[in-house]
């Protein structure tokens, strides 16, 4: 399957791009790893503590919960985008001006600022002056996302679905677009049903691109920070409390820079190690697929 | 894909009703930023019952306001166009050879969109203050390559590797070098993908907000810092606010509307 020609002259084309991010990235994250061991006492006193950070954050309750709470919301995320965004690609129209004007009103939230998006949920959703909220209250169902836990929960949830399902969307509708139509017409001829078709046409050329979309909204809802910081500054309680909020309280809160470098490291490595997982099971299914 | 009647009007309802949860909210940022603050914050109403454009005029007269909106397009473009300028030559090796430690390469370069941005915040700040750059466009739009470059190789990998290598070989023989090959024949060839892979690029350099933040003060300070900030100064000036929202809006719907087209010609993104 794989042909390419072996040469490893090709790494003077990716020099460039291994250059510009690595300053942006070892540098930085060098740093951190050597805040994650020390403690720094002053400008120019710094006590080497060994492992100490990682044991005090590891062991830390509240992390546990948010933890916890963050998992549930990139679970659910996932679950609601990706069949969402599915969905809608291939209900848009294909062709023509319809389709010109459905692409550009699907990304109007994407090119929405962060902390825009937070301030535009608030408004919207506040129980006495915001149209959702407002229409949700009318209907006979008590919500108000400043006091309740869950209805603060579901609120961030349901403004990351408005705000991320266009990426799904987008992503899913350019894949679509690259299957020829003469699939189709043997598709038709064989009679197979509108769920064969999806199953063993559409699906497997999406595969791809879905790869892309599910891994991007892994990472970017695991580090969801902007937009429930504006919307409900992580209460009522720790409701909405994720783990980047989390962090930031320990990092800019109440500057402990060890553990919160600790803290960060040990992020960064559960959305690496599960975000292979999700890589490597995606690109396997896809070589079983192949044979 | 050849519905039936009812399934086809089924899966209409389904739309019109996303449709309608999608514009509801931006609908609504518009309603705000016409209405009198007196009006936002006095009770419900689905119609701005007195509209103004105060809004408007305060945003595009005051420089504090609309140089927000400059240094934003500023460091959104340099973005964009760096990234794509590294990320081209980048795909091209991924997609046609295979070398050492590529496949680790391809992703280790996504691994950077994962660092969580509230403790890298600090060292970001040291590393460019002492190259002297705070402050400056080329500083954002540096920080921002972290995210941007790996997504621009993924995507334009995809769209290179939709291209027959049978091309390539063509034009060696016909005698064509490498950088001529590539400007003349192969970059028009995968134009679609360079514009969906801008429209990427420019979209997450205008949204991202922390970065942004903690790279400027005065001179590159993004839109999207303004706001926050004159907001907590003024108390809530929430009409003001929808207003400058609305127009973080225009930039990135001009910039979609020129590359609609190139989304619509689809792609599958190649070996993953």
């Amino acid at each position: 399957m794989d042909n390419r020609p072996h040469d490893n002259k090709a790494w003077f084309l990716v020099l460039p791009v291994f250059l510009i991010v690595a300053i942006s990235a070892i540098i930085p994250l060098m740093t951190v790893v050597n805040y994650s061991v020390q403690d720094i006492l002053g400008p120019f006193q710094r006590v080497f503590v060994g492992t100490e950070w990682f044991e005090q954050v590891l062991n830390d309750e509240r992390l546990h919960g948010a933890f916890l709470r963050q998992l549930v919301f990139s679970g659910c995320v996932l679950l609601i985008q990706i069949p969402l965004g599915i969905a809608i690609a291939l209900t848009l129209p294909a062709k023509g001006w319809r389709s010109s004007l459905c692409l550009v009103l699907v990304a109007l939230p994407l090119l929405i600022p962060w902390n825009v998006v937070g301030t535009i949920w608030q408004l919207y959703a506040r129980p006495d002056i915001g149209m959702a909220g407002v229409a949700v209250n009318a209907l006979g169902i008590p919500y108000n996302y400043t006091s309740n836990a869950f209805d603060a929960w579901l609120t961030v949830l349901i403004m990351d679905v408005w705000h991320w399902t266009p990426l799904v969307i987008l992503l899913c509708f350019a894949g679509l677009r690259s299957i020829p139509e003469a699939f189709y017409q043997a598709a038709k001829i064989d009679g197979a049903s509108a769920w064969a078709v999806f199953r063993h046409i559409q699906l497997p050329k999406m595969r791809r691109v879905l790869t892309i979309a599910i891994l991007l909204r892994f990472m970017d809802s695991f580090m969801i920070y902007t937009e429930p910081f504006v919307l409900t500054g992580g209460g009522p309680g720790n409701a909405t409390t994720f783990l980047s909020q989390f962090l930031a309280q320990i990092a800019v809160g109440q500057f402990d820079l060890g553990p919160a470098a600790a803290f960060s490291l040990i992020y960064f490595l559960v959305i690496l190690l599960l975000s292979w997982v999700f890589y490597t099971y995606i690109t396997h299914t896809d070589r079983e697929d192949a044979r | 894909m050849n519905p039936t009647g009812v399934g086809f009007k089924k899966r209409h309802i389904g739309l019109i009703a996303y449709f309608v949860f999608l514009l509801l909210p931006i609908y609504w940022l518009l309603a705000m930023s016409v209405k009198p603050n007196q009006e936002i914050l006095g009770g419900f109403s689905l119609f701005p019952q007195t509209i103004t454009f105060a809004n408007y005029v305060t945003i595009l007269t005051d420089p504090s306001w609309y140089n927000g909106y400059l240094n934003s397009i500023q460091y959104v473009a340099l973005n964009t166009v760096i990234s794509l300028s590294v990320a081209l030559p980048a795909a091209y090796a991924f997609s046609r050879y295979r070398f050492l430690g590529d496949k680790h390469m391809f992703f280790w370069l996504l691994t950077n969109r994962m660092a969580p941005p509230a403790v890298f915040l600090l060292p970001f700040f040291q590393l460019y203050s002492t190259f002297g750059l705070i402050d400056t466009h080329i500083a954002v739009a540096l920080a921002h390559c972290l995210f941007n470059v790996p997504l621009a190789v993924w995507i334009l990998e995809g769209f290179m590797s939709g291209v027959p290598r049978e091309i390539d070989e063509t034009a060696y023989i016909d005698g064509y070098g490498f950088p001529r090959f590539f400007l003349t024949i192969f970059l028009p060839l995968i134009r679609a993908g360079i514009g969906v892979t801008a429209f990427f690029c420019f979209m997450f350099s205008w949204v991202e907000l922390l970065l942004a933040r903690t790279l400027t003060s005065v001179d590159a300070k993004p839109i999207a810092a303004t706001m926050t900030r004159t907001v907590s100064a003024a108390g809530m000036d929430w009409g003001l606010l929808a207003a400058a929202g609305v127009l973080t809006i225009v930039p990135g719907a001009l910039v979609i509307w020129f590359v609609r087209n190139y989304i619509a010609k689809g792609f599958a993104l190649g070996r993953v």
